[in-house]
């Protein structure tokens, strides 16, 4: 796609194809579903969640289904998103300057790219730890297919799960957080496609260049 | 299974406390097999799949006396067939191996299924496989390999100290079986005090001087006992482990992991919203929204 098309009437600018976006709502309600019914598993003082979800059988049912097409989908994100989110000299500044980041000083960050340092974090966090909860989880998934001396395979990928597991809530709370609360307007890119261009500018000064900034070169 | 007349002392995965916890005090009930009298005759193997009505299976030879290489979903009860050599000859040991009903149980602690396993106050550790949803963490938590999966209808059996028998006052079916007498039931401590008695009489009168008692504690002591001619090896018992306990991953699982987990996951939580309070979102997307109304670019 060109820049050219990415610059949409009334000041829009196009941030997420439908792939993109649809591929991205395919691993968050299977990411969701699996945290709730892995949560539920997790903790007695949450296993509501599981009769909530249609009882602890049919969570256990489900949730390693769930979990490979999270797994799926989180596979073909990576195809998609995995050349631009390598770390670049930017992005260890954008680490360097994460105080403003913090205090809403985004005037003061380095000018990111289409992803700023947070953003790649988070997709490096959620491929490396989709692949350890795929693998651990297919472990788990028959527990009477591993002979005796097996065992601890199941044994440490249980552990393997639940660590990476509590990792994923801790990125995924700061996603939500992010997405919804804190940065207004990205939450509806992934549902529309969309930002404005005082959006694109404010947090993606780069990508935003790229994208304008051709167009007006190629007006002239 | 029927806990009808039974008092839970312990639940799986349970929030909160156990009702009627301590209400009514009862003896530790405790099974005493006595290894050096048993004579393999399987009798106690027939009696358990009768009395809790399994239904058949095909057993497996493998040049021994053993019906099959281990329990299964549907055969809680077996009794290992050993030859062991010694420096006097050759030792035939006979080991009937079942749940140990371990005072610490680490199935139990393993559970993630509310209600899924309860130990009653006798200390029969019992799965109720109405509540089980099929995971196998119990397997992970067993130091003797005793849950075993039935892949048909996903949920997980082994021995239940004949529960619904005890619970009337009956022993449990395979003691009734036991033509030797090398079987017996009572309350722990009267078991102990038979278990004692007879590894004394085999270190004293019988050329046994490693003769004794398995009740182990890294579970908390068993609520089955065994005699063994040597104590000091009771690996050579078809595998039953010197010192068993929970393993570390579960503890380490449910223990640390558990409470780091719960106070991450929740502290990230307060710290989300006290960020918000304090500085709120980064822009308003209305902000935006009121520049370009009706702009066209």
């Amino acid at each position: 796609m060109s820049s050219r098309e990415q610059v949409l009437p009334y000041g829009r600018i196009l941030r997420y194809q439908f792939h993109e976006r649809l591929t991205h709502w395919i691993s968050a309600f299977a990411y969701i579903y699996c945290m709730l019914t892995g949560l539920a598993f997790w903790s007695p003082w949450l296993f509501w969640l599981a009769i909530l979800m249609g009882g602890g059988q049919v969570s256990r049912m489900l949730h390693p289904w769930f979990g490979v097409i999270f797994a799926g989908a989180v596979l073909y994100l990576y195809l998609m998103w995995a050349a631009q989110m390598h770390t670049t000299e930017t992005d260890k500044a954008w680490w360097r300057s994460l105080r403003y980041y913090v205090r809403n000083e985004d005037e003061k960050m380095p000018p990111a790219g289409r992803y700023n340092g947070g953003q790649k974090l988070l997709f490096w966090g959620f491929v490396i730890f989709a692949l350890l909860l795929l693998l651990s989880g297919a472990v788990m998934w028959f527990p009477e297919w591993i002979p005796l001396s097996l065992r601890f395979l199941l044994k440490l990928a249980i552990l393997v799960h639940v660590s990476s597991a509590l990792l994923t809530i801790g990125l995924f709370m700061i996603h939500i957080y992010m997405s919804v609360f804190a940065e207004r307007g990205a939450f509806g890119s992934v549902i529309r496609g969309d930002v404005s261009r005082e959006f694109a500018e404010r947090y993606h000064p780069a990508w935003y260049e790229e994208v304008v900034g051709a167009r007006a070169t190629r007006r002239k | 299974m029927s806990q009808a007349t039974l008092r839970v002392q312990k639940i799986s995965a349970h929030a909160g406390s156990v009702p009627g916890q301590d209400t009514q005090r009862e003896s530790t009930v405790c099974k005493l097999i006595d290894t050096t009298t048993c004579i393999g005759c399987k009798a106690c193997e027939v009696a358990c799949m009768e009395w809790n009505d399994l239904p058949f299976g095909e057993t497996v030879f493998d040049n021994t006396y053993q019906t099959m290489p281990d329990t299964r979903w549907n055969y809680w009860n077996l009794i290992r067939f050993n030859e062991h050599e010694t420096d006097n000859g050759l030792m035939w040991l006979m080991r009937k191996d079942q749940c140990m009903h371990c005072a610490e149980p680490g199935c139990l602690a393993a559970c993630p299924s509310d209600g899924a396993i309860v130990q009653y106050t006798n200390g029969i550790v019992d799965f109720q496989q109405d509540k089980c949803i099929g995971c196998g963490y119990c397997i992970t938590g067993c130091p003797f390999n005793i849950p075993k999966f039935n892949p048909e209808t996903k949920r997980v059996f082994k021995c239940t100290l004949c529960s619904d028998r005890v619970s009337e006052g009956l022993e449990p079916a395979c003691i009734k079986s036991c033509p030797t007498g090398c079987l017996h039931f009572g309350t722990k401590e009267d078991m102990k005090d038979l278990a004692e008695q007879r590894a004394k009489q085999l270190r004293d009168h019988s050329n046994f001087p490693k003769a004794g008692v398995y009740d182990p504690a890294g579970v908390g002591g068993t609520g089955v006992i065994y005699v063994l001619h040597d104590a000091s090896q009771p690996e050579i018992y078809g595998g039953l482990p010197s010192n068993p306990r929970v393993p570390w991953t579960v503890k380490l699982w449910k223990g640390p992991l558990k409470w780091l987990g719960n106070a991450a996951m929740i502290g990230g939580l307060i710290g989300l919203f006290v960020h918000y309070l304090r500085f709120g979102p980064k822009t308003r997307e209305e902000e935006f929204e009121i520049k370009h109304e009706g702009k066209q670019p």
